[in-house]
């Protein structure tokens, strides 16, 4: 089985309708393990229990850039191979990168403020994050304004793609304006140097949340492509009872 | 060759002529800073400390303002499908376009910059190292702009969308170009780094910008 094999709506539709049950069913048995486990976990001896804000934070973080990593191969599917159901892809995973990038905005604030004591700080990560949410929303804008379907994929592919090659210089500008403008005055959590009774728990959710991620994504791509069937459909009948009318 | 400076020229004499020409760009970046005391308090040391910042911020809004007339009279005019259709390759004649852009509504920013510096009360050295800088930076602008002028071109509703695409991605020349300036007036960091990234920022702009603009128009005009 190859992706061309994929190109086919109809058999995409049969693929992906076998295998969602299996999917959501997956997802909701990893993310009750993850959510048990965070509960679970033990407080940080200086952070106390606000510490299991990141279990949800930090998975929502890594989605936010994952999505648009995704974004960024079904772009390069429709410029380079015309692949029928990349555009498909790259519409539908928009929004749910935005929820992602949103809620990890939201819940970096939440933690923010008893750990900080201030909602919102301009840190370089957190400053970069904010300027990812605003892509994202520029990128749905364009989608939203070009009614031909195809023709805004292309000038969405061309966004994203553009998109992907300044996140990096966006992302180090932030840190670099960041270092000039007030040190380092935020904890920092190192990946490497979190204990094992933090690290499983949040792996178990990353793992939940990138599977959360396929089924919405998947969810989201069949209900663009019967949207766009009943689209068609639509006309065909518009121009079917012209004549009587 | 001959069919690029034709359209340079061509681009910067229509610039020049039609519509009250690069002078609108000026006159609102003139705007925009005299703003700025109306909004902050006339209080001179204030508004040397801002300066810079002031400068940067209005000449980013004016050449965004500008921004829509890269493409859309052109495309009204059916200009922009001769181009298309033209032997020379896409990507040259955007790269033509935008140098064209940048010398009819870019460069007269930045000469008009030493005359607002006075209003910002900003010394000799400030407003030279300002001036560089936006120098250096403004064809980052231009070229960045263009993607989203390409984008948006087919749009009809594009002004709005327009700001929105391109803001988030000039943040980069922004933040290097206020950094090198204030390096150079009161900073004890050095005014080479960030001077040269703002240079380098423009050089990338110059060869992804073409590029993106010539596949968007490529992609959008059929």
């Amino acid at each position: 089985m190859t992706l061309i094999d994929l190109a086919n709506p109809t058999r995409f539709l049969a693929l992906t309708a076998r295998a969602l049950p299996w999917l959501v069913a997956t997802t909701a048995i990893l993310l009750a393990i993850g959510l048990y486990q965070s509960a679970m976990a033990p407080d940080d001896y200086q952070q106390g229990a606000t510490v299991k804000i990141m279990f949800i934070h930090v998975p929502n973080a890594w989605l936010s850039m994952f999505v648009w990593a995704v974004m960024s191969l079904a772009a390069l599917g429709t410029l380079v191979w015309r692949h029928p159901l990349a555009d498909v892809a790259a519409k539908a995973a928009a929004p749910i990168g935005a929820a992602f990038t949103f809620l990890a905005l939201v819940t970096g604030s939440l933690w923010g403020r008893p750990m900080w004591g201030t909602y919102w700080e301009w840190d370089a990560r957190l400053t970069s994050v904010l300027i990812l949410f605003l892509m994202y929303l520029g990128l749905i804008a364009l989608w939203r304004a070009v009614e031909d379907p195809s023709r805004a994929a292309r000038a969405a592919a061309v966004l994203t793609l553009v998109g992907a090659l300044n996140l990096p210089i966006i992302k180090f500008s932030v840190d670099w304006w960041n270092t000039l403008h007030q040190p380092a005055s935020v904890m920092r959590m190192g990946g490497p140097t979190l204990d094992r009774a933090f690290l499983i728990p949040l792996l178990v959710m990353a793992l939940a949340f990138s599977l959360l991620f396929i089924t919405l994504h998947l969810a989201a791509m069949r209900n663009e492509i019967l949207r766009r069937r009943v689209r068609a459909m639509q006309m065909i009948q518009a121009q079917a009872g012209k004549p009587q009318a | 060759m001959t069919a690029l400076l034709a359209l340079i020229r061509r681009d910067i004499r229509i610039a020049l002529r039609v519509g009250g020409g690069a002078l609108i760009g000026v006159l609102f970046f003139l705007t925009v800073v005299v703003l700025m005391p109306f909004a902050m308090g006339p209080d001179l040391a204030l508004l040397a400390r801002l300066g810079p910042a002031i400068l940067w911020l209005g000449a980013l809004l004016a050449s965004l303002l500008t921004l829509d007339r890269l493409f859309t009279a052109d495309h009204d005019d059916g200009a922009l499908d001769l181009i298309t259709m033209s032997r020379t390759p896409l990507e040259l004649s955007c790269a033509a376009k935008a140098l064209a852009h940048w010398l009819a509504a870019g460069l007269p920013l930045v000469i008009a910059t030493p005359i607002l510096g006075l209003l910002l009360n900003l010394d000799a050295g400030a407003t030279a190292a300002v001036a560089l800088t936006l120098l250096a930076g403004t064809p980052a602008l231009t070229f960045t702009g263009m993607i989203g002028a390409a984008l948006a071109v087919t749009l009809h509703r594009g002004g709005l969308l327009l700001a929105v695409l391109v803001l988030p991605l000039s943040i980069p020349v922004l933040i290097f170009g206020v950094a090198a300036s204030e390096a150079a007036i009161a900073g004890p960091s050095s005014f080479g780094a960030p001077f040269s990234i703002l240079c380098a920022l423009s050089l990338f702009g110059l060869v992804v910008g073409p590029l993106a603009a010539a596949a968007s128009l490529r992609q959008g005009l059929d």
